[in-house]
């Protein structure tokens, strides 16, 4: 088991005042909340934190807890002292409540017992009908996936009640059916796939956010796939029809003669489509210069700046 | 063991489909003088206004799920709430363009 050090986790001194913890816990609470930091390890940075903060707020467990010492490093192995618990108030009352929806650490569970729901005997238990949380999990799937629709197999961690009350986790597999047009962002709710209720109560639900890999070549914005393609100078002025790849496959696609670079051509329909919508794809032109390296190359450019004199920068006052 | 798969299939929440105030309350664990409130400090916006004949897309439950959780953990009321929301969402935006 590792030790926590709940001080550092909160980000105060062990001689901290309620009030201290208190204002640097929000301050972290608002840096790490999963609904609005962008770091990558959000969650379980919250989970520590909200397990830090309710150790160090209530006096009973703090006092416990500061007996083990100072000189403990965070993630150092730790075994608690035998009898290390006698005298203070907490000890074998279970769960204490707080952080609801949270998992906590082995090291809190051992210190301050497994999570009870309700803290409940095993006759008291029975009565006890309580809908089970939701559970929100993200998956990340290709392009292609989306585009075809595919089926998935996730693993993420469910908590089981046994019939005393307590909550064990352990991974879950889950297959699932992503339905083709899927949009990034866009979620799933898999009914009764959440945490288990308590009690005859159903279980929550399962939310699942689609996001997707990042692809060398494709990009999606919402229904709409951009791809950007290289093309060749007389390809662009001359016109010429190209092979463009598509996530459904080779297509061919016409470039019009004095395109320009920047151009957007619309291939529709080739998005992301589902049975009521639909979504394009745009190829956007990117025209790429030969080099000149032979004396003839060279000669060649020089006969087209004369032959077609242009001023790109004509428009451009200032 | 059994070696069949069971594939489960969801319901995508997406802006086609609409829902009424008992099942967002229901989908949402909140009652109906939380949606009423939501509603007025524009945290969400009905479909059809009449509260009678609220109607909800599926998108709009995401925000409420974030408001719950962001008024029980970081104590925002919802006028912040409706705030924070609008807020991440142009944060969204702004970060996926960046990508492109």
């Amino acid at each position: 088991m590792e030790y926590r050090d709940y001080y550092q986790i909160l980000d105060v001194g062990r001689d901290a005042t309620q009030d201290e913890m208190k204002k640097s816990y929000r301050k972290l609470a608002r840096k790490y909340h999963p609904d609005v930091s962008k770091e990558a390890d959000a969650d379980s940075k919250f989970q520590e934190l909200g397990e830090a903060y309710e150790v160090l707020r209530d006096p009973e467990k703090r006092a416990a807890y500061d007996q083990f010492g100072s000189n403990w490093q965070n993630g150092q192995d730790f075994e608690p002292p035998p009898n290390w618990d006698a005298g203070f108030e907490f000890s074998g009352a279970g769960y204490t409540g707080g952080a609801e929806g949270r998992g906590h650490s082995d090291f809190f569970e051992e210190l301050f017992g497994r999570r009870q729901y309700g803290g409940a005997s095993a006759a008291g238990f029975q009565d006890i009908h309580l809908k089970g949380e939701d559970q929100h999990a993200k998956i990340v799937i290709p392009l292609k996936d989306a585009f075809e629709g595919s089926k998935q197999v996730i693993t993420l961690s469910k908590a089981t009640i046994d019939h005393q009350g307590s909550v064990t986790t352990r991974p879950h597999t889950l297959h699932v059916t992503i339905p083709k047009g899927i949009v990034e962002g866009q979620r799933i709710r898999l009914k009764g796939q959440g945490m288990p209720g308590m009690g005859n109560a159903p279980s929550g639900d399962l939310f699942l956010e689609i996001c997707f890999a990042e692809n060398p070549f494709f990009h999606a914005e919402k229904r709409d796939i951009y791809l950007r393609l290289p093309v060749t100078p007389w390809e662009a002025a001359l016109g010429a029809t190209v092979t463009v790849p598509t996530l459904g496959g080779k297509v061919q696609l016409k470039i019009p003669a004095g395109s320009q670079g920047g151009r957007k051509l619309r291939l529709k329909g080739r998005g992301l489509c589902t049975a009521k919508n639909s979504g394009d794809q745009y190829v956007e032109l990117r025209v790429v210069v030969p080099e000149a390296s032979t004396d003839e190359q060279k000669k060649l450019y020089k006969e087209m700046a004369e032959l077609m004199p242009v001023d790109p920068r004509a428009g451009m006052v200032f | 063991m059994s070696n069949t798969v069971t594939w489960l299939s969801g319901t995508v929440l997406d802006e086609e489909t609409n829902c009424g105030l008992t099942e967002l309350c229901k989908l949402c664990g909140i009652n109906a003088e939380t949606v009423q409130d939501m509603v007025s400090e524009g945290v969400i916006t009905p479909r059809e206004a009449a509260p009678q004949s609220y109607q909800f897309t599926y998108i709009e439950i995401r925000r409420v799920q974030t408001a719950v959780r962001l008024q029980r953990d970081l104590r925002i009321n919802l006028p912040g709430c409706a705030l924070a929301l609008d807020l991440l969402e142009e944060l969204d935006e702004l970060r996926g363009r960046r990508k492109r």
